[in-house]
């Protein structure tokens, strides 16, 4: 099991994670991927619009809890506002997100059996750091996480379906809290 | 060169009704939300605005107990894209009016 994050010298960033939990982390970077990733970039005959996305077209707000929760609104009261925002900057962060995904993704790409160490400079660390954020909002979104969740998990069921999603949730937040007291200094 | 005219010009009545016309009626605020951890908001705030870990903090704090807080000001343009970062980070933040 991971000790999660540690600062290391020349500034530099250390992880160790078993293969399940590569494995755990490789899956989560796909599902945030097949989640994110722009509809239009891979299919789009514009090669301008699979850069920005079709600014022409209205973007509505998605649907999915999960998305709505990446992309939110920008604007509470004003919905063309809302929208403006959202044409101009929603693509260029899902494609954020999928760098992200991707990098943290090829990074503990590897068949070995057994803990491997990964040593992250700072700018990794950071990407790392995003990729955590947006992976736990994706999941506590869809768990419907709330401030006191954890007293809900001591008393849910072992038979309940959701229990091993909590305690990956519950991973999750550990291993991103040591990366922030690790870039902090804490 | 020009020199100043040797008495002060009258002004007309109506210059003193000018509304003077600051580009600060804008906000950016961000919104409580159950799975940011804490101690990333304030990293961000710390990171992202450059505000001193008091101050960080003290936004932080207000956010999670007050359910929001305005953590910039500046023109329309300025908050878009302060807003758009707090979204790059994962925070939940939107544009509103002084």
């Amino acid at each position: 099991m991971t000790q999660g994050f540690e600062r290391a010298e020349g500034g530099r960033f250390t992880v160790t994670l078993d293969e399940v939990e590569r494995g755990l982390i490789t899956s989560l970077a796909t599902q945030l991927l097949d989640l994110v990733t722009p509809p239009h970039s891979a299919t789009s005959d514009d090669p301008l619009a699979a850069i920005v996305g079709n600014m022409d077209e209205p973007v509505a707000a998605p649907d999915d809890v999960a998305l709505a929760r990446l992309f939110p609104d920008a604007y509470r009261d004003d919905p063309e506002s809302a929208q403006d925002f959202r044409r101009f900057t929603e693509h260029d962060l899902r494609l954020e997100k999928c760098a992200r995904a991707r990098s943290v993704q090829d990074s503990i790409v590897t068949n070995d059996e057994g803990d491997a160490t990964f040593v992250v400079d700072e700018e990794s660390a950071l990407i790392w750091l995003g990729f955590l954020n947006d992976v736990r909002l994706i999941l506590g979104t869809r768990l419907g996480i709330t401030e006191d969740w954890q007293e809900g998990l001591e008393s849910m069921s072992v038979s309940d379906p959701r229990i091993g999603l909590f305690h990956l949730y519950d991973w999750l937040t550990y291993i991103q809290e040591t990366l922030i007291q690790s870039l902090t200094g804490d | 060169m020009t020199s100043a005219p040797a008495e002060a010009p009258v002004l007309p009545d109506q210059a003193t009704e000018f509304e003077v016309v600051t580009d600060r009626p804008w906000v950016t605020i961000v919104w409580n939300d159950p799975v940011n951890l804490m101690s990333y908001v304030t990293y961000v705030f710390m990171t992202y605005f450059k505000y001193p870990r008091e101050k960080a903090e003290t936004l932080m704090r207000a956010v999670h107990h007050e359910g929001r807080a305005v953590v910039a000001s500046g023109s329309r343009e300025e908050m878009e894209r302060d807003t758009n970062a707090m979204h790059s980070y994962g925070l939940w933040a939107t544009v509103g009016r002084d």
